[in-house]
């Protein structure tokens, strides 16, 4: 084959496959009485499966409870196992994309998988829904129109208002942190610090850890002869589980107040926690001990339903589907519109979510919140549950901070905590 | 290779060749299993379009990926797991080059190549020395070493979020034409592998794995020998990568961790070590059933570990030498 026939006939193969592409497209577009077909992707093995399978639990019992079909379409749910491993997510994605023919996905876990999997829909503008996934940049400096993050948070929001609470109320002026080293820990980190740091309070000293610290021993020698107000501690997992019983083991449960994010205190961590772990301050927008009677509700069926309190992952998958219902409705389940379906998301006011509080997105795509500071307490039955004290009302992932100013600055780092120099 | 000896050659390639004698009737069986294997694989982006061709894009650059790990453990004797890391690193490269640098990829896949070998030369400088399980285990230890690095380096690397952005240029994303360059590429590198195999390099590589010590008696320099093997296949290995990167237009720490590597060997084990082919063959099936078996179960590793298993048991020469054996036994029955 010479040079000029081999171009005609790729050529040709690309026309060909072009307007093969057109025609299923057309098909689709058309085909609206048709179920609408979510992808839901989770970590169902790997190093979160645990977190992984109360995201599809939060998720389906929305479904289970409400029925499966919205807007007179059939809702079908097709879950696939993200393995917490981002290569495995985005041949996820690709799969749930091209082969079964989703109209949206929703989901992942760790923030390397959706933002593998947030890469490959830039590309292909398929709508992509985030509940779980923290990444600051997502919707701040690099954010992705058809990448929301309903009923999500970003990671630096939470840790401000709980800063704040720490200065003001508390009167803590000295803080150190202690943290996983990767970029969730920087950036829950960096909004503790900036914002303490900015209101006059000084972080004298950061400790990062590798993700699975066995023995935490030699930080907390350091943390106890930095004689520190307060301590702020970033862990999730089986490192929060050990962390706060370390803690107490080492003596300094009692004598240094601990702050944590939410990670630290959600039920998927002190589920299997004893005393250790009262008492312990955080901030979040979900709070399962709350009074408000939506949330009441909430925390009731799921406990029916599987036996243990819900943590955040289950809660926010829920809160997910409630959101794309609303969404889908709003657009008469015309979800093939792509660009009317995202608008619709963009602007749902979630008024009967579990939180009892009317949630709505900022214009960056992200979720602003009333947030409670909460605490950890014993309920009557020996649980543990965080309880809340008080809260903080509109909290945007900006904070007070104006947000193109703020996205001026640099993404939070080891390096860069925002932090001033003196 | 201009570091063979002189002495191999004719007189090398007759000692082995005997074995490789086929009869008239299996060479023609074979000619015709390759030319439907060939246009299988021309016919794959018009019969199965979309999801199912990405598939066989990434099964050709992990194929490559496992024959590459295959020139070492099946033609010298060596078992890397190392493999992932260098592969990875190619991926990092391109990556890196084409996203923080915004520079073009065609030189960030030079220069992917070129990092990859490079790491190839170092990992082979400190493991040519040692054989066996000494060999595994510092070839591990080395890909150790690059995984913690891309975990750490987070100004350089993205930390655990790795690197994201588009990769290959315009011209090459209707999946066709992608489709085709990764054809023509993984094609192209696979006959200089079976070319580098088959050479009288190859054939020394060999008489190394069976008796290190009558090869050096015979006065091959068998360090050096080996260190060129190492850094050849750490070439194919690191192109295999850079095409990964145009592929998957995103790296993390998981492209170099120890899991890639094993996942590479257990595609040459599958496929049969030491027939190069059967890294095309491993790695069609394991994806192949990795995206299979995950839609029925979550339990889908404990059913590739079972089958793994029953690879041993029934076929311990792999699928590619098993199903050699089989044409062997039906062509002898013919003659008789």
């Amino acid at each position: 084959m010479d040079r000029r026939k081999f171009v005609q006939s790729v050529g040709a193969v690309v026309a060909a496959n072009a307007a093969a592409g057109i025609g299923p497209w057309q098909r689709v577009a058309s085909a609206q009485s048709g179920p609408i077909r979510i992808g839901l992707l989770a970590p169902l093995t790997g190093v979160v499966a645990a977190g992984g399978k109360e995201m599809v639990e939060g998720f389906n019992l929305y479904f289970d409870q409400h029925g499966h079909k919205v807007a007179g379409r059939d809702i079908e749910v097709i879950v696939e196992d993200d393995a917490s491993n981002p290569d495995t997510a985005l041949q996820k994605a690709r799969r749930l994309v091209e082969q079964r023919n989703v109209h949206m996905l929703i989901g992942d876990l760790l923030a390397n998988t959706g933002l593998a999997v947030a890469e490959y829909v830039k590309g292909n503008g398929v709508p992509y829904f985030i509940p779980i996934i923290a990444a600051d940049d997502l919707t701040q400096r690099k954010r992705i129109p058809n990448v929301i993050r309903i009923a999500g948070y970003s990671a630096s929001q939470m840790p401000r208002p709980l800063a704040d609470y720490a200065y003001h109320k508390l009167g803590y002026r000295k803080a150190v942190t202690i943290s996983q080293d990767y970029t969730f820990g920087y950036e829950q980190c960096g909004g503790f610090c900036q914002t303490f740091g900015d209101l006059g309070g000084t972080v004298v000293q950061q400790f990062w850890q590798p993700l699975n610290t066995a023995d935490f021993s030699p930080y907390l020698a350091q943390i106890q002869s930095a004689k520190p107000d307060v301590v702020y501690v970033m862990e999730t997992g089986a490192d929060a589980n050990r962390f706060i019983q370390q803690y107490a083991n080492f003596g300094l449960k009692g004598k240094i107040p601990m702050l944590g994010c939410m990670n630290l205190t959600d039920q998927s961590v002190i589920r299997t926690l004893g005393q250790e772990c009262e008492g312990i301050i955080s901030s979040a927008q979900f709070c399962e001990g709350s009074t408000a009677p939506a949330t009441e509700k909430f925390v009731t069926e799921y406990e029916k339903a599987f036996s243990k309190l819900p943590s955040l992952y289950g809660f926010s998958m829920y809160s997910g589907a409630m959101w794309l219902v609303a969404g889908m409705n709003a657009v008469k389940g015309n979800v093939e519109d792509r660009k009317q379906f995202l608008d619709a998301i963009r602007k749902v006011v979630l008024n009967d979510s579990p939180l009892g509080r009317p949630v709505r997105l900022d214009d960056y795509g992200n979720p602003i919140y009333d947030v409670y500071i909460r605490t950890v307490k014993r309920r009557p039955d020996g649980k543990f549950w965080n309880v809340p004290i008080e809260t903080v009302p509109n909290v945007s992932q900006f904070w007070k901070y104006d947000p193109e100013t703020y996205m001026k600055q640099a993404s939070y780092s080891r390096s860069f905590q925002g932090i001033k120099k003196s | 290779m201009s570091a063979a000896p002189p002495t191999e050659g004719e007189a090398g390639w007759e000692a082995v060749a005997p074995a490789r004698r086929r009869t008239p009737a299996a060479s023609r069986t074979r000619i015709v299993l390759a030319v439907i294997f060939a246009a299988l694989l021309v016919a794959v982006p018009f019969v199965v379009p979309g999801y199912k061709t990405s598939l066989v894009i990434e099964t050709l650059i992990f194929a490559t990926l496992a024959m590459s790990i295959d020139l070492l453990a099946g033609y010298a004797g060596r078992v890397s797991l190392g493999h992932g890391a260098i592969f990875g690193i190619a991926t990092y490269v391109v990556l890196y080059h084409v996203t923080t640098n915004a520079g073009s990829p065609w030189v960030g896949m030079l220069l992917g190549v070129v990092a990859a070998t490079l790491a190839a030369v170092v990992f082979a400088l400190l493991a040519i020395r040692t054989s066996g399980v000494y060999f595994l285990l510092l070839t591990l230890a080395l890909g150790m070493i690059v995984w913690g690095m891309c975990l750490r380096w987070t100004s350089v690397t993205g930390g655990e979020n790795g690197l994201r952005g588009t990769v290959a240029p315009a011209w090459l994303s209707p999946q066709p034409v992608f489709y085709f360059f990764i054809l023509i590429v993984t094609s192209v590198m696979t006959w200089l592998m079976w070319r580098f195999a088959r050479s009288p390099f190859g054939l020394t590589l060999q008489g190394i794995r069976e008796s290190e010590s009558r090869m050096r008696a015979l006065g091959y320099n068998v360090p050096l020998h080996l260190f060129i093997a190492f850094t050849v296949s750490g070439f194919f290995a690191g192109l295999a990568g850079t095409l990964y990167a145009f592929f998957n237009s995103f790296v993390s720490p998981a492209t170099v961790a120890l899991a890639q590597s094993v996942e590479g060997l257990l595609m040459v084990i599958v496929g049969g070590v030491g027939t190069l082919f059967g890294g095309l063959v491993g790695a069609a099936v394991i994806i192949a059933l990795e995206n299979v078996v995950s839609f029925y179960t979550e339990r889908w590793p404990m059913v590739l570990g079972l089958m793994f298993i029953v690879t041993m048991i029934f076929a311990p020469e792999g699928l590619l030498g098993w199903g050699r054996a089989v044409l062997a036994r039906r062509a002898s029955r013919k003659e008789s």
